[in-house]
């Protein structure tokens, strides 16, 4: 392993002063974004969305309709961007891929045995190259959250780079499922041995345990990837998922982000949000923002 | 043939040693007949800047002290004192008191010195709040010593003025420079006695006696005192309010004639604390419930 | 698709005025009346954004403030004292609920006439005003189970002299204990920040308060003196500068008159190597830039564990580069405007001296507005503890930054100061936390957050910082004997 994939150079993380968090996000709930940039806000949450269907019931035909829509957000209105990404299974990847591709849009997978992770290793590593080999661009994996809650955080960091090393080109997403790590030090913590271990970007949840991405949790990851690039030099994206359903939360995520991180993170490189709902709202916010009236959802296409 | 008395030389009490003041100068204590009852020290400025260094240097671990210690120490003066009595009943009827009015005043002081040794662990208990804010925190308010306090004692007592005001300042944890009586020394400096075999960490209290009038200035101008206690009818008191402004010194103010009933309470301990308010949050307020 | 950087900023978001009501002219509000002073003179009071005046404000002199003390006093002996308690309460009820009503007007009057961002008005002065009023109301008829066995009574006429900072809620910490306890008052504003005190009078005029119970005068210093001379006034609550504070306990010498003083300060925040960094990096600037570093308690000496102290500092500063300074109006702006010229130009001679003395300097990049009163955030580091910016209170957007190494140290650097109004801890362990909070010699200590303020909660110094303390049960105390 190469040095900075040494668990012993994980840093000891600061410890989380969680009321503290709760001002400093009500801080961000606070800023009043208006006109201009709340035009040009909507604009960059659209084109930052990994529109994503992970469900039992996932079908072809389903997964055909998201990706249209991924394209096509709304072709009434001019000069829309698409969305970041798709996100499906990695048995969707190559129809994904077939269909959005040609968009510039990235198709991510989920990987090593989501949601729950609870999966040996040779398992996680065979679901992940299945979806790079399917052509997925972004990998995005499961943390061990049963062996990091018991202690095992140098598990959790080897498995990490194990599954980086097979992501080859492919960019690497953790998820932490802060919604299962039960406090902030923990996704602090958590954060910084995926970081350290090699990830590209840091997600908050899988979108089936709730809560999921809170602001707070995201403030405090935010935190961490802003202490990593201090420290090493490197940036790391993020992405929220789960429960980010409205263009409000979504610009108020984005005032963290350019606060927190500075300009550089404000695009779909370094920061997606994770939603199926979120991209409906955006646009009939445009929409209001431009006409004066407020909209209804049927006018917005439900893929 | 008559044995030949041993006279008590008066000295006075300065970080738990019993020097003569530093300027060698004495005046005599009178009875109301104008005989002279004993010499005493003519304490000069200097012996105030050297009780305040003594007091000083005392406060901080008389504070440290559990409150519970503060009150085996104040109860311990009760002790001695009541097994010293006799000596006080006599100072007082020297003094012009007749024996049955010092053999009250002797009580009353015991059982006032009894009063506050009770008071030391309980009057922040009954004096302090938790203050529910509207906020993820908790926040309490409780009390802490001013410091060093000057105590100007009552020209009319020698005895039942000085114990009451000096318990509630020494009860709350603060130090003290007294300034006894000027006509009626006697009994403080065999109070200082007293309070020196009690355990009572020397430089906590300090004892001078001289004038007030070349006293209360040194006093109350010193900047390392934090607040005066001093009785309604001395002549100083505008003057030391106008002085204590300086560093705003709190300047407490008591009737002269301490009553038995009336003149003891919290809000004499109170007077010599300052209230300090902490904050702390609280994770999860509103949030997770205990019932179960 | 990948976009390139966006370089996003927040459009103007200005508050509107449209719903506020000021008048050209305020006159005193003495005896339930509006009175012309005396003297037929008024002052300007003006806008410290853009300097444009406001309105025209009633300079009271001796005569008007005899005035207003004896319909205080013949209010107090007339009706105030002979009303039972429980009704008394009932105005407070109500003026606090007037209040409320008029919260966004008072708002936005605050932000314009004190230059505070209206986020703090709209957020935290105007809603703790009304929360005192709230909380002292109930008080009134509850004050025998406040002091156990003691026999306390109302004292009469208060006097009560208010700083430009917290103008409203400055006010809210005077009037309602008052009249909780049954005292009648005379208030008087600071002269750059009087119109929300008389916005009150408007609304305790509507509220029915029998005339007299509250009686408003504006002015200067000397209006001041006089309520603090005047015989008949029976208790003066101050709020201010030390060196006013120590005027006032000289020249009320000899008198029977109580007095609070809730003065200067110039309080340590400290930070230790295990302490939450980034929330205490948020306590930080919390703890000086709120309200333009124009607090008394401001966090305003930096203390930081030496071996954490690179890594806090750069945090610092980044996290200054996120404020918003500009318009007071903005919903956006984080930072307003210094309330006077004056206060500007005693912030700009300290900063002045701080470059002198040759500390590290850094101040954020922000564009100030042309006109205006503004100061950019302003850090010194490596500040010594002699030096002036460490033991003066500036009053302004300036922090000075100290290291230390041990625990002895710091407690001992953070008590060496005449005041000691409030601290500042920052650890992640509960027993030094309580090791420092009992040490610390202050009225106020803020563990793991600063500059909170509630209702409920007592507030005062120790030392030069003044004595008495307002809010909560024990700020009853002030207006009782």
């Amino acid at each position: 392993m190469t040095k900075t994939n040494d668990f012993n150079a994980v840093p000891r993380s600061p410890s989380i002063d969680k009321v503290g968090v709760e001002e400093r996000v009500a801080r961000f709930q606070s800023r009043s974004i208006k006109n201009d940039s709340k035009m040009q806000g909507l604009h960059m949450v659209l084109n930052m969305i990994d529109l994503t269907t992970l469900e039992g019931k996932d079908t072809p035909g389903k997964v055909r309709q998201m990706c249209f829509k991924a394209a096509h957000l709304h072709d009434s209105y001019p000069d829309l961007p698409t969305v970041a990404a798709v996100c499906v299974y990695p048995s969707m990847v190559r129809l994904a891929k077939s269909i959005v591709g040609d968009f510039g849009i990235k198709v991510a997978s989920v990987s090593t045995a989501f949601p729950s992770g609870q999966a040996p290793m040779n398992v996680k590593i065979s679901d992940t190259k299945y979806a790079v080999e399917h052509g997925a661009d972004e990998i995005d994996m499961v943390i061990s959250r049963g062996k990091f809650l018991s202690g095992e955080f140098s598990f959790v960091f080897d498995e990490i780079s194990a599954i980086k090393e097979v992501c080859g080109d492919a960019r690497l997403k953790v998820i932490l499922e802060t919604g299962e790590l039960s406090t902030l030090d923990n996704v602090r913590k958590a954060s910084d041995i995926a970081m350290y271990a090699g990830a590209d970007f840091i997600k908050t949840s899988t979108g089936k345990i709730q809560p999921a991405a809170t602001m707070q949790v995201t403030y405090t990851m935010l935190q961490a990837i802003r202490d990593f690039y201090d420290e090493t030099g490197v940036m790391v994206g993020m992405k929220p998922a789960g429960g980010i359903s409205n263009a409000k939360l979504a610009l108020h995520n984005l005032v963290m982000v350019k606060e927190v991180l500075g300009q550089e993170w404000l695009t779909n490189q370094w920061f997606r949000f994770g939603a199926s709902s979120l991209a409906n709202d955006v646009l009939m916010q445009i929409l209001k923002t431009d006409t004066g009236a407020y909209q209804s959802a049927d006018y917005f296409t439900i893929d | 043939m008559k044995r030949i008395e041993v006279l008590k030389t008066y000295k006075i009490y300065i970080g738990g040693k019993f020097p003569r003041t530093e300027s060698g100068r004495f005046y005599e204590a009178t009875n109301a007949s104008g005989r002279s009852i004993a010499n005493m020290c003519k304490s000069s400025r200097k012996d105030i800047r050297n009780a305040v260094v003594a007091a000083r240097k005392a406060q901080g671990a008389w504070q440290e002290r559990t409150a519970f210690n503060r009150g085996q120490i104040l109860y311990r003066i009760a002790e001695i004192l009541e097994g010293r009595k006799s000596q006080f009943i006599e100072e007082l009827m020297l003094q012009d008191s007749t024996k049955k009015a010092a053999q009250i005043e002797v009580n009353d002081c015991i059982d006032r010195i009894v009063y506050y040794a009770g008071w030391c662990d309980k009057f922040n208990q009954v004096a302090s709040s938790v203050n529910p804010v509207s906020s993820s925190h908790f926040n309490f308010s409780s009390y802490e010593p001013t410091g060093l306090v000057g105590i100007i004692s009552p020209e009319s007592s020698s005895l039942f003025g000085l114990v009451s005001m000096l318990l509630p300042v020494i009860s709350g944890g603060n130090s003290c420079v007294l300034i006894a009586s000027e006509s009626k020394p006697l009994c403080a400096v065999t109070l200082a006695e007293v309070l020196n075999t009690s355990d009572v960490p020397p430089g906590v209290v300090n004892i001078l006696t001289g004038q007030v009038s070349e006293l209360w200035s040194p006093l109350s101008s010193h900047m390392d005192v934090n607040a005066i206690s001093i009785c309604s009818r001395s002549a100083y008191i505008k003057d030391i309010q106008i002085a204590s402004a300086d560093n705003l010194k709190r300047v407490r103010t008591y009737d002269d004639e301490w009553d038995v009933q009336g003149g003891q309470g919290i809000q004499y301990i109170t007077d010599f604390q300052e209230l300090k308010t902490t904050w702390h949050p609280i994770e999860n307020i509103g949030g997770s419930s205990s019932s179960y | 698709m990948t976009t390139k950087n966006n370089n996003w900023d927040y459009a103007a978001s200005v508050e509107s005025t449209a719903h506020i009501k000021l008048n050209k002219k305020y006159a005193l509000y003495i005896d339930g009346k509006w009175v012309e002073p005396s003297s037929k003179k008024y002052f300007t009071t003006h806008n410290p954004h853009n300097e444009e005046r406001i309105a025209e404000i009633a300079d009271a002199n001796d005569h008007d403030v005899d005035l207003a003390v004896k319909a205080a006093d013949r209010a107090y002996k007339e009706v105030w004292s002979k009303i039972s308690a429980s009704e008394r309460g009932k105005y407070i009820f109500r003026i606090a609920r007037l209040m409320q009503e008029h919260a966004r007007e008072l708002a936005v009057i605050e932000s314009l006439d004190s230059g505070k961002p209206i986020r703090e008005s709209r957020d935290i002065d105007i809603p703790l005003a009304c929360n005192h009023f709230f909380y002292y109301a109930g008080w009134a008829d509850k004050l025998e189970y406040a002091f156990p066995n003691q026999k306390k009574e109302a004292l009469g006429v208060a006097g009560q002299i208010i700083p430009w900072n917290f103008p409203l809620l400055m006010a809210a910490w005077k009037i309602a204990p008052a009249l909780a306890t049954g005292n009648t008052v005379v208030l008087k504003p600071a002269e750059t920040t009087s119109l929300t005190a008389l916005k009150l009078a408007e609304i305790i005029h509507a509220s029915g308060l029998p005339p007299g119970v509250v009686n408003i005068v504006t002015g200067y210093g000397h209006t001041g003196a006089a309520i603090v001379s005047h015989p008949k006034v029976a208790k003066i609550a101050f709020t201010g500068s030390t060196a006013v504070g120590k005027l006032i306990q000289r020249s009320i010498a000899g008198t029977t008159k109580k007095a609070t003083l809730e003065l200067g300060g110039k309080s340590a925040n400290i930070i230790f190597d295990d302490a939450p960094i980034d929330q205490a990096v948020e306590g930080i600037i919390n703890g000086i830039f709120f309200n333009q570093g124009h607090v008394c308690c401001a966090g305003s000496r930096l203390f930081v564990q030496e071996n954490v102290a690179e890594k806090v500092i750069r945090k610092l500063k980044h996290r200054m580069q996120s404020l918003q300074i500009g318009n007071p109006l903005d919903k956006n702006t984080d930072i307003g405007a210094i309330n006077s010229a004056e206060q500007l130009s005693i912030i700009n001679k300290y900063i002045k001296i701080g470059i002198k003395e040759g500390s590290e300097f850094f101040q954020s990049k922000c564009v100030l507005p042309k006109k205006g009163y503004y100061c950019a955030p302003t850090l010194f580091i490596n500040v010594a503890q002699s030096s002036v910016l460490t033991q003066e209170e500036i009053f302004g957007p300036v922090l000075s930054i100290q290291t230390f190494r041990t625990v002895d140290e710091v407690i001992q650097k953070a008590n060496n100061s005449p005041y000691g109004l409030a601290a500042g801890v920052w650890t992640d362990k509960g027993s030094k936390i309580f090791n420092l909070t009992s040490k610390l010699k202050a009225g106020v200590v803020w563990a793991n957050t600063y500059n909170k303020f509630d209702p409920s909660s007592p507030f005062g110094g120790y030392k030069e910082s003044g004595y008495g303390r307002e809010g909560g049960l024990h700020g009853l105390a002030a207006y009782l004997k």
